[in-house]
C-alpha cells in the first residue's frame, strides 16, 4: 500500500494551459489526468481505461499529443498544455471540431476530446493525409459509438478546411 | 393485430428526414459535455469497493478496522451492514430461482471474481483506495461451475444454495410440427454452436454520486443509468426508502449499448454510503471493475434443422443453453427476448426451442447491443450456411428462398411476432450489387488455384426494437410488467420560446436534435426555435417508469409522445387564436412561428397568443385554463402473451443484410476484411446522418466482438480478459470502411412509419462466422463459435493437415 500523502508531502504544479498560467497541489503519485480535471476544473478531458489504451485523456503537452494518463501531475510542472476547452479560439470553432460537427463524427462524444487532439496532431504533422494514414494517426484512440468511418472522414474533411484557410490552424498547440 | 397508423404525407414533411447538425455537438467537441464523473459538489467524498479474488467462496470475517483509522477515511460498508439495512433486491425469475439473495454487497459468500463484498468512503479518491486495501477478508474458497451445461449436471457446484439448482428458467416453445417436418425432410442438417462472452465496454466506465440531503429526505441520485426510472421499485424495495423522494438525474452519458442498464446495486451502494457519511458521495468504476462485472450472455445451441434438396427450410428444432453468470437480475428477461426474432427473416412455420438458462461463478450479464436476439439470429444464420454448403448451394440462393416476403407483410412469426414491413429479398440483392457478389466468386475461385484464401459471407439479421414488457410474463404471470410507454412534454412560455422534455436517457443517439425535428414540422418553425432538455432529472423532465433508452426504442417511443403532446398543445393555441383572430378553431393552421386562419389568410405570431395564454390571461376564452403546456403519455397497441407463448414482443422490426469479404492467412490463422457492405431498413429516417452513425457503430461491435472481443475465464474462475490490454477492443486500423446502402421501407404500425435503429442483431457475427468458413472450404472445416480467434483458427487447420497426412 502506498501511504497516504499529508499536506507537506503535496507539490505545487505550475503550467500553462490554454494560454493561461494555473497552478495546483498534487501529490507525487497523482496523474495529471487527474490533476487537470479534479484539481483545475478542467473535465473536457476524459479517462476511460487507465492503462493507456482508450486515448479519451489525450491532450497536447509541448506540442506534441499525449495521454494524460500517462503522465504524472509533476511531470508537467513548467510544461505548455492544450485541451480540448483550448481548441477553439473563443467562439470560433477550430476546423476540425467544425468538421466533426458536420461530419457526425461523434455520437455520445466521451472519446471525442481525445479524438480531436489526435486528429489534430496528425493533421500537423500530415495537413493531407489519407484514409489509410488517419486511420493509423487515431489508432491509439478508442471509440465504441461510431465505428470511426465518420471520425475518418471528419478529419479528411478538417484536412480541407485547414488547408484552405492556409495552414493558419495548425499552429502548434 | 397491432392498428395501423396513418402515414404523414411526404408534402407535409419538412424537417424529418433531414441530415441536420446535432444539437448537442457543441458542449460535446468544446469540452463542455457533462458526464456523471464531472459532477462535483460541495463536501463531496469518495467511495472505493473492495472485490471478490474468488469464483466461490464463503466468507468467514471481514474486519475493516484498519481501514477505518487509515487517513481520510469517513465511514466502511459490509455486507453484513447491507443485510441489516437493506431487503434483497427483486428478482423477476419463477421459483426457485427467485430464491436468490441479491445484495449490493455479498452477504456471506462471493459468487464470481469481481463481486463487491466492502466499501470505503474517504476524503480523495487515492485515500478511499488505499483505505480498501486494508480491509481484511477470510474467504473458504468453494467448487465453483464455469459452464452452463455443467452446471445443469446432478452433482453440479451450486451457485446459490438455496435455490436448490443452477437453472433460472426452463421453457419450451413449440410450433408447426418439427417431428413431421424432419420425417419429412431430404435431409437433416445438425450443428453444435456456442455464442461467446463479451461486452460493448462503453469509453465511460458506469458512475453514481448519491447526496442524500437530510433536510428534505430526498436521495438525489446523478447516474449514467440507461434507464433510471426503470430502477426505482429496485432501488426503493431494497432501500426500503419512498419511491416519491428518490430523484434520478443523468447528464450526458458516455456510450450505454445496454450495459448501463443494471447498475441499480452500485446505485443503492452509493446510496447508504452517502446516508452513512452523511456527505455526497462519488464512486467512478475503473475499467478493471467495469470488465469484471458487465458482461453479455453466452449461449450454446444444438440445432437439427429438417431442409429439403433445393434448400428449402422446413423448421428450425433447437436447444438452447443460455450462461447467465452468477445473479439473474435482469435476466431470464433474456431467456424470453430472443423470441421477439424466433425465426429471423424466415419464413418456416415447424419451430421449436427448449430453452434452459443456467447461473454459473461468472460475471452477471446484462443488455447488450442486440440483446439476447444476436446470439439466437447468430446461431439461425450460421445455420443458413451449413445447410447451403451441405447441399451444394450458394448461400444467397438458400437466403432468397426462404427469406419472408415483402408481399407477406405484416408477416405473423410463429411466435405471434408481427413484422411490421420490409423486402428482405430486395435487401440482400442490393448488398450483392454492392459489393459485386458475381465478381467476387470469381475472384475466389482463381484466388484458390493459387493458394488464397477468400472467403464471402453473408448475414442478414431482424433488428427488433420497443419491446413489450409483457414478454417476462413467460417467465412468470406474476410479473408487473407489461407493454412500453413513454412520456413527452411541449411547452411554450409566455414569450413564445418552445420547450421539449422527454424521458428517453439519450447516451449519444441525439434525442435533443431528433425531438427538435419533429415538433419544428408540427409547428412549422426551425428546429434552432426548440430547446430540448439534455439528459434526465425525474424532478424535471416527464416520464414514465418505462422510460429510458433501451431496446431501440427511444425514437418511436420518443416521436409517439412528442405528436400526442404537439397534438394536445397545437389543440390548445388554434382555440386561443381561433377566440382571439374570430374564426373557428379548425381553421387555424401552422406556418412559420405565426397561427394562420386559413379562410382568410390573417396571421398572428405564436408569442402573442403565449402572451395571452399565461399573463394576458383575462383575454383568453372563458372558462380556460391558464398556460402552455401540454404533457403526454404513450403506448404501442401491445397483448399479453398467449397459452403457447405467442405474443408480438416489439413494435418495429428493422433488418440489416451485410456481407464481408475476408481473405484468410492459413499460415497464422489471421485473416483481414477486404470488404464490408451493409443494406439496412429502418423505415422512416428523421435523420439519415444519425441513422447512418447508428448502422455503423453497431457494425463496429459486431466486427469487434467477432474478431477481438472475448471475455476469457481460466479454470479458477479467474477473468484473463479484464483491462483494455487482452480485451482488444477494435480501433480504426482494425474496422475497415463501411460500405452502406438503405431501403426506406415505412413500418406498418409505428408513428410516421419510423423503426428503431442502433442494436445491428449482430449481423458482423453471422457474417464473419460465415466468411472463414467459407475462407476454409479447401479445408472442409467448420466454424461453431462466435468468436474468430486466430489461433482456434490455426489449431482447426493444423489438426486437418495432420489428419490428412494420417490418411496417406
Amino acid at each position: 500500500m502506498m501511504k497516504s500523502a499529508t499536506k507537506s508531502d503535496m507539490i505545487r504544479v505550475t503550467c500553462k494551459i490554454n494560454g493561461k498560467e494555473y497552478s495546483g497541489l498534487a501529490e507525487p503519485r497523482t496523474l495529471f489526468v487527474h490533476f487537470i480535471r479534479d484539481e483545475l476544473n478542467l473535465t473536457g478531458t476524459h479517462i476511460g481505461c487507465d492503462t493507456g489504451h482508450c486515448g479519451a485523456c489525450t491532450i497536447f503537452m509541448n506540442g506534441k499529443s499525449v495521454k494524460s494518463c500517462m503522465v504524472l501531475a509533476i511531470q508537467a510542472q513548467g510544461a505548455d498544455i492544450t485541451t480540448v476547452e483550448g481548441l477553439a479560439d473563443g467562439d470560433k470553432l477550430h476546423p476540425i471540431q467544425e468538421a466533426f460537427w458536420e461530419n457526425h463524427g461523434l455520437q455520445c462524444g466521451y472519446c471525442t476530446p481525445g479524438m480531436l487532439i489526435s486528429g489534430l496532431f496528425l493533421l500537423q504533422r500530415n495537413p493531407d493525409p489519407t484514409e489509410d494514414e488517419i486511420r493509423r494517426g487515431i489508432e491509439g484512440n478508442l471509440c465504441r459509438c461510431t465505428g470511426y468511418v465518420n471520425i475518418v472522414k471528419s478529419i479528411k474533411a478538417a484536412a480541407k478546411k485547414m488547408q484552405s484557410e492556409g495552414g493558419k490552424s495548425a499552429r502548434s498547440m | 393485430m397491432a392498428t395501423v397508423m396513418e402515414l404523414v404525407k411526404e408534402s407535409e414533411v419538412q424537417w424529418v428526414g433531414q441530415p441536420l447538425k446535432r444539437k448537442e455537438d457543441p458542449r460535446l467537441i468544446t469540452g463542455l459535455g457533462k458526464f456523471v464523473d464531472d459532477v462535483k459538489l460541495p463536501g463531496l467524498a469518495f467511495a472505493s469497493i473492495l472485490r471478490s479474488p474468488y469464483a466461490s467462496a464463503k466468507i468467514k470475517r471481514v474486519d475493516v478496522s484498519r481501514a477505518e483509522k487509515a487517513p481520510g477515511v469517513i465511514c466502511t460498508l459490509t455486507g453484513s451492514d447491507v443485510s441489516k439495512l437493506t431487503d434483497p433486491f427483486l428478482q423477476i425469475s419463477s421459483a426457485p430461482a427467485n430464491k436468490v439473495k441479491d445484495y449490493c454487497l455479498a452477504v456471506d459468500k462471493v459468487h464470481f471474481v469481481g463481486e463487491p463484498v466492502a466499501a470505503v468512503v474517504a476524503e480523495t479518491r487515492a485515500e478511499a483506495e488505499d483505505a480498501m486495501e486494508l480491509i481484511e477478508v477470510d474467504y473458504e474458497p468453494e467448487e465453483h461451475v464455469l459452464d452452463a451445461r455443467k452446471a445443469l449436471e446432478k452433482d453440479a457446484p451450486l451457485v446459490h444454495e438455496q435455490v436448490g439448482s443452477n437453472l433460472v428458467f426452463h421453457g419450451k416453445w413449440d410450433y408447426g410440427d418439427i417431428e413431421d417436418a424432419i420425417r419429412k425432410a431430404d435431409r437433416v442438417v445438425n450443428a453444435k454452436l456456442h455464442f461467446h462472452r463479451f461486452s460493448s465496454t462503453p469509453i465511460e466506465n458506469n458512475g453514481v454520486v448519491v447526496n442524500y440531503d437530510r433536510a428534505t429526505g430526498f436521495l438525489n441520485i446523478y447516474c449514467n443509468n440507461q434507464m433510471p426510472m426503470f430502477c426505482i421499485p429496485w432501488l426503493s424495495f431494497g432501500l426500503k426508502f419512498p419511491s416519491n423522494k428518490i430523484r434520478m438525474i443523468t447528464g450526458d452519458i458516455g456510450g450505454g449499448f445496454g450495459t448501463k442498464i443494471i447498475s441499480y446495486p452500485y446505485i443503492a451502494l452509493i446510496c447508504l454510503l452517502s446516508m452513512k457519511a452523511k456527505r455526497p458521495v462519488k464512486w467512478t468504476e475503473d475499467r478493471r471493475e467495469h470488465m469484471f462485472a458487465n458482461h453479455g450472455n453466452e449461449r450454446s445451441f444444438d440445432v437439427e434443422v429438417p431442409v429439403k434438396k433445393d434448400g428449402t427450410i422446413l423448421g428450425f428444432k433447437v436447444s438452447a443453453f443460455d450462461d447467465c453468470g452468477a445473479y439473474t437480475r435482469y435476466e431470464p428477461a433474456g431467456a424470453t427476448i430472443w423470441a421477439q426474432v424466433s425465426p429471423g427473416v424466415y419464413h418456416f412455420p415447424n419451430l421449436k426451442v427448449d430453452f434452459f438458462q443456467v447461473m454459473t461463478n461468472k460475471a452477471p450479464v446484462g443488455p447488450n447491443r442486440g440483446y439476447s436476439r444476436m446470439q439466437h439470429l447468430w446461431m439461425i444464420e450460421r445455420t443458413v450456411d451449413i445447410i447451403a454448403k451441405e447441399l451444394g448451394l450458394d448461400p444467397a440462393d438458400v437466403r432468397l428462398k426462404n427469406y419472408v416476403r415483402s408481399d407477406e407483410m405484416p408477416y405473423v412469426t410463429p411466435s405471434g411476432g408481427i413484422y411490421d414491413g420490409g423486402d428482405y429479398s430486395e435487401s440482400l440483392r442490393k448488398a450483392m450489387k454492392l459489393i459485386d457478389y458475381d465478381g467476387l466468386r470469381e475472384e475466389q475461385a482463381r484466388a484458390r488455384k493459387s493458394g488464397k484464401l477468400i472467403g464471402i459471407g453473408i448475414a442478414t439479421a431482424v433488428d427488433s426494437g420497443t419491446n413489450n414488457f409483457g414478454q417476462v410474463k413467460i417467465i412468470t404471470d406474476d410479473n408487473p410488467f407489461s407493454g412500453n410507454s413513454e412520456a413527452a412534454r411541449v411547452s411554450i412560455d409566455g414569450l413564445g420560446q418552445f420547450q421539449v422534455g422527454l424521458g428517453t436517457v439519450p447516451q449519444g443517439q441525439g434525442h435533443e436534435t431528433f425531438a427538435a425535428q419533429i415538433v419544428a414540422d408540427e409547428f412549422g418553425i426551425n428546429p434552432d426555435q426548440i430547446t430540448v432538455l439534455s439528459g434526465f432529472d425525474s424532478a424535471i423532465n416527464p416520464y414514465s417508469h418505462q422510460s429510458g433508452s433501451y431496446a431501440s426504442r427511444s425514437a418511436v417511443m420518443g416521436t409517439g409522445a412528442l405528436l400526442g403532446a404537439t397534438k394536445k398543445l397545437k389543440e390548445k393555441v388554434a382555440m386561443i387564436a381561433a377566440h382571439l383572430m374570430k374564426t373557428l378553431p379548425e381553421n387555424i393552421s401552422f406556418s412559420e412561428g405565426n397561427v394562420v386562419d386559413k379562410q382568410t389568410g390573417k396571421k398572428m405570431p405564436i408569442w402573442q397568443i403565449a402572451n395571452v395564454a399565461w399573463v394576458n390571461n383575462v383575454l383568453l376564452p372563458e372558462g380556460m385554463e391558464p398556460g402552455l403546456v401540454a404533457l403526454n403519455f404513450w403506448r404501442p397497441n401491445f397483448t399479453l402473451p398467449d397459452e403457447k407463448w405467442r405474443l408480438n414482443q416489439t413494435l418495429t422490426y428493422s433488418y440489416q443484410t451485410h456481407i464481408a469479404a475476408i481473405e484468410l492467412d492459413p499460415e497464422s490463422g489471421k485473416f483481414k476484411i477486404l470488404r464490408y457492405v451493409i443494406v439496412d431498413d429502418c423505415g422512416t429516417q428523421i435523420n439519415p446522418m444519425i441513422v447512418e452513425g447508428q448502422v455503423h457503430g453497431a457494425a463496429a461491435h459486431g466486427i469487434g466482438a467477432a474478431m477481438f472481443e472475448e471475455f476469457n475465464y481460466d479454470e479458477n474462475g479467474q477473468l484473463n480478459s479484464n483491462t483494455f490490454i487482452d480485451y482488444l477492443v477494435p480501433s480504426a486500423v482494425e474496422i475497415p470502411h463501411l460500405i452502406t446502402g438503405h431501403l426506406e421501407i415505412p413500418s406498418l404500425f409505428a408513428p410516421k412509419g419510423i423503426r428503431g435503429v442502433g442494436e445491428g442483431g449482430g449481423t458482423p457475427l453471422g457474417a464473419i462466422s460465415n466468411a472463414v468458413e467459407d475462407a476454409l472450404a479447401p479445408f472442409g472445416l467448420q466454424i461453431t463459435d462466435s468468436h474468430q480467434n486466430p489461433q482456434h483458427i490455426h489449431k482447426l487447420i493444423r489438426e486437418k493437415i495432420s489428419k490428412l497426412n494420417q490418411v496417406r
